[in-house]
């Protein structure tokens, strides 16, 4: 396979790794320069229609990615939308991230450079493959010019245009100076799905070949010549600030090169991570705690649970709710979900060069254009003076919707002339998150002839998107908050959504992979299990009664129960739990079979989820989407919890910090569906469905109806019931 | 407190000053530039930096460089150079395992020490040679079908 992407670009130019480090070590012994930079947007002698295509004369065809590589496999997805369109050559596409620029890149549905919200190709579905059809037609109207025919008497294919009725044809690298003489068409057609080549097919991925051999560049990877790393240990208790620093004995450690003070952190740089760990180590802090000192976890869910005893903003109410829950049979219910950490593989980084006038920033991130912004403020320079380069993310899961660890290292790189990577250690990482906010969720329902009557849901917790994007923080509701509640999927003919902010005690609150949905759709599928129960109903047959309008849901209900083997007998203490969600536009259906010992561990047999998205751009990516989905939400049904102690996070590493491993892992089918509806998001809908599903699974398999996460093992030993 | 260390590293020797406690990881990256060997936890819980000690798969997070003087040490960038590591990488993308991929030069390192010591491992044999690495992006259902695909070695 051919070099795909310039995501490796200085591998290229050493002519290989092997050639370069050799070369590096027979030179004065330092590390080999890698020195990754966002590659200039040249379009001199290209056809370069837009922001997003540059075809060179060779027809080389460029790809600029509006949104980040975090795994997700957004930029095989986007580029074979944009290629779709384009009808360019599949074997000769190459990937280049973007620069920060709200106004060529920015997200359609946030007006900012953000990957977020599993909207990538929802949102950029219908321009980009506007895009890739206006650069098809302009490449068109130049051949046809040439050839002295009517553009429509022309055709296009794999990076070629044909002249069907004479067999002339030219490629794109032949066009490109032509094309780019064309006045673009104003109302360019698009293609009928049917006649899709690229997408709907199960594409290799651009961004894998280099991800197996070493050389795919994430931003930790980043060296610079002269470039020393600095280690950061943050005021352990949020909002406290540095104190008295005796830093006699960590100038001493071999490496260190110094030692910077800032308001709420200190940094010892070194000649290498290993220099200014040790540095650090050998650091007397003492912090001004603040009155944060005193918060415990205890504080933040007495807080929460009083808040949440107050009325709500109401986001949605239909039918008369005081007049339903007057009558059948009543049911109430508050469901709590804790503080989570991102830990994403890639523990939080940034390398900064500050000069007199200028600023320059490896790193990598979901919101490019806010970490240039910001990065401007904390080095007091104008924006334009900010160059950010962006890299494949290890992970993003909402971290890298932050830019605060690109804000410190700018801080930290004010103090000296030369770059400075900043790596946080892993503990580093756990205890100063911005955290999955605590939610508590409570339903009341009435049950009228087996079907649910009156349904009053009020959510309190954090109103993240108040604090990230103000504007969208309308008429006290937090549209994220409530997502998949005042949406959830069942035709309820009373139906009623309150929400309540409640900002928790001192911990910092952010957007985590699953955002909103995943503590809707974990309360809504949990009572529903509880009612159906209390109807004496099947689960799924429960769901149906309330589906029937929304046929997409009930497709997928309906074969997930096949593909399952619902309703087939099972061995004691082993259960089946589903779980249906409306979240981020996509219809899915999931199945978790679990089995619980004697002491109350858990054993995940089997998972089954059914996926309607719509058009699946790239139907292995979904199904892997969900697969990793899956196992995020169950990771964190089974172990996730972040606890605060006098002010500070609890946990600290992987070890009390638990992850699912391959050994825990149950055998995962999905399954998805043929559509021909606009694509829906896939990126964090698994997550949501692993939760609530086992939660289920257990509650068939033990009796006890859980309402907290993660899951207390205490409460399910053999001989208790709910 | 720095001292000449000599390494084999991807069958070349290396020599460079380093303090003896350093681990071998921040040798790999601070000092000889050799990225493809990931920093995931410093504890060795989680598997990213994972690398070969003469075959072995072994954690460089917390393994002294003075620990592995004169052994030979195999990375990601050479694994491939292993029939058990070409193999497996070929698998890899084969079965479109990777997702974000920082984890995954871990995954490699250990799966291919794997094969090359148990070539038709079992469940239980994946189990425990790839329980030690993390995936936070969950492609374990993935990476155990490419052990498997791999080790039934079709080459080519």
């Amino acid at each position: 396979m051919n070099a795909r992407n310039s995501l490796s670009r200085r591998s290229l130019l050493t002519g290989g790794l092997a050639g370069g480090f050799l070369l590096a070590f027979h030179l004065p012994l330092r590390a080999a320069i890698n020195e990754p930079v966002q590659p200039l947007d040249n379009t001199q002698g290209k056809f370069a229609p837009n922001a997003f295509i540059r075809i060179d004369e060779t027809g080389r065809t460029v790809l600029i990615m509006p949104q980040v590589e975090m795994g997700q496999g957004t930029y095989t997805s986007i580029s074979a939308v944009l290629a779709e369109e384009l009808d360019a050559d599949w074997s000769k596409v190459e990937v280049q991230h973007a620069p920060p620029n709200d106004k060529l890149y920015g997200n359609p549905t946030f007006g900012l450079q953000v990957t977020g919200n599993s909207n990538s190709i929802r949102a950029w579905w219908l321009p980009l493959r506007k895009a890739g059809a206006t650069a098809r037609a302009m490449l068109v109207q130049a051949a046809a010019a040439q050839w002295g025919v009517e553009p429509a008497s022309c055709s296009a294919s794999k990076g070629e245009v044909a002249h069907d009725a004479s067999g002339r044809k030219l490629g794109y690298g032949e066009l490109a100076l032509a094309a780019q003489a064309q006045t673009p068409p104003k109302d360019v057609a698009i293609k009928d799905p049917k006649d899709f080549v690229l997408i709907g097919q199960p594409l290799k991925r651009l961004d894998t070949p280099d991800k197996v051999n070493g050389k795919a560049l994430y931003g930790i990877d980043a060296i610079l010549p002269g470039m020393k790393i600095a280690a950061i240990a943050n005021c352990p208790v949020f909002g406290g600030k540095v104190g008295k620093v005796d830093d006699s004995a960590a100038t001493k450690v071999a490496g260190v090169r110094k030692v910077v003070v800032l308001d709420d952190a200190v940094a010892v740089i070194g000649d290498h991570m290993w220099a200014a760990k040790k540095g650090l180590e050998a650091l007397k802090i003492e912090w001004n705690e603040g009155s944060n000192a005193e918060i415990s976890t205890k504080d933040i869910w007495d807080d929460l649970r009083k808040a949440s005893q107050k009325d709500g903003a109401i986001a949605r109410s239909d039918g008369d709710i005081a007049k339903a829950l007057a009558s059948g049979d009543k049911f109430e219910a508050a469901y709590e979900l804790p503080f989570l950490a991102h830990a994403s593989m890639e523990p939080i980084n940034a390398t900064v060069h500050v000069k007199p006038d200028s600023c320059e920033i490896w790193t990598g991130t979901q919101i490019m254009t806010r970490v240039q912004s910001e990065a401007a403020k904390a080095a007091g320079l104008p924006v334009d003076k900010v160059i950010v380069n962006n890299h494949l993310l290890g992970g993003g899961f909402g971290r890298k919707l932050e830019p605060d660890m690109v804000v410190a290292a700018v801080k930290i790189a004010k103090q000296v002339d030369y770059p400075v990577k900043v790596v946080w250690t892993r503990e580093e990482d756990i205890q100063h998150d911005v955290y999955r906010p605590v939610y508590r969720d409570q339903i009341t329902a009435s049950l009228v002839d087996g079907k649910v009557s009156g349904w009053k849901y009020k959510v309190a917790g954090s109103a993240v998107l108040a604090r990230w994007l103000p504007p969208a923080f309308q008429k006290g509701i937090d549209i994220d908050a409530v997502d998949a509640a005042v949406d959830a999927p069942y035709d309820f003919a009373n139906f009623h959504v309150e929400y309540v902010r409640a900002e928790p005690l001192s911990v910092p609150t952010g957007f985590w992979r699953g955002v909103g949905p995943n503590n809707n759709v974990f309360a809504v599928e949990c009572a529903m299990d509880e009612l159906a129960r209390k109807a004496g109903k099947d689960p799924i047959e429960f769901r149906k009664s309330m589906l029937t309008k929304n046929p997409r849901m009930l497709a997928v209900l309906d074969q997930v129960a096949e593909k399952s083997g619902w309703g087939q007998p099972l061995p004691p203490r082993v259960g089946r739990g589903v779980c249906v969600q409306p979240s981020f536009a996509s219809f899915i259906a999931t199945v978790v079979e679990a089995e619980i010992d004697d002491i109350g561990e858990i054993t995940l047999r089997r998972v089954t989820s059914v996926v309607d998205t719509g058009i699946a751009v790239n139907p292995d990516t979904v199904k892997a989407q969900i697969e990793g989905g899956l196992i995020f939400g169950l990771t964190a049904a089974l172990y996730g919890e972040i606890t605060i102690d006098k002010g500070r996070v609890q946990q600290s590493n992987f070890h009390d910090y638990r992850m699912m491993r391959i050994n825990e892992t149950p055998k995962i089918e999905v399954i998805v569906v043929k559509s021909g509806e606009a694509p829906g998001g896939i990126g964090e809908a698994g997550v949501n469905a692993g939760p609530p599903a086992l939660r289920n699974a257990i509650y068939a398999a033990t009796g006890v109806a859980l309402r907290r996460l993660p899951i207390d093992r205490k409460l399910l030993a053999a001989g208790k019931k709910a | 407190m720095h001292m000449a260390t000599t390494l084999s590293i991807n069958g070349e020797t290396k020599s460079f000053d380093a303090p003896p406690d350093m681990p071998l990881l921040w040798v790999l990256r601070d000092i000889l530039g050799m990225t493809g060997t990931k920093f995931g936890c410093g504890i060795a819980q989680c598997g990213a930096c994972t690398v070969h000690i003469d075959g072995k798969a072994v954690r460089s997070c917390v393994l002294p460089v003075s620990a592995v003087e004169n052994r030979n040490v195999t990375t990601i960038e050479h694994v491939g150079s292993t029939p058990a590591g070409a193999k497996v990488q070929k698998a890899w993308l084969e079965a479109e395992v990777i997702q974000c991929g920082y984890c995954q030069s871990g995954q490699i390192m250990a799966a291919a020490a794997l094969l090359a010591a148990t070539p038709n491992p079992d469940d239980s044999d994946i189990d425990a040679a790839m329980a030690g690495n993390i995936c936070r992006c969950g492609t374990y259902v993935r990476i155990r079908e490419a052990i498997k695909q791999a080790a039934n070695g079709r080459q080519s």
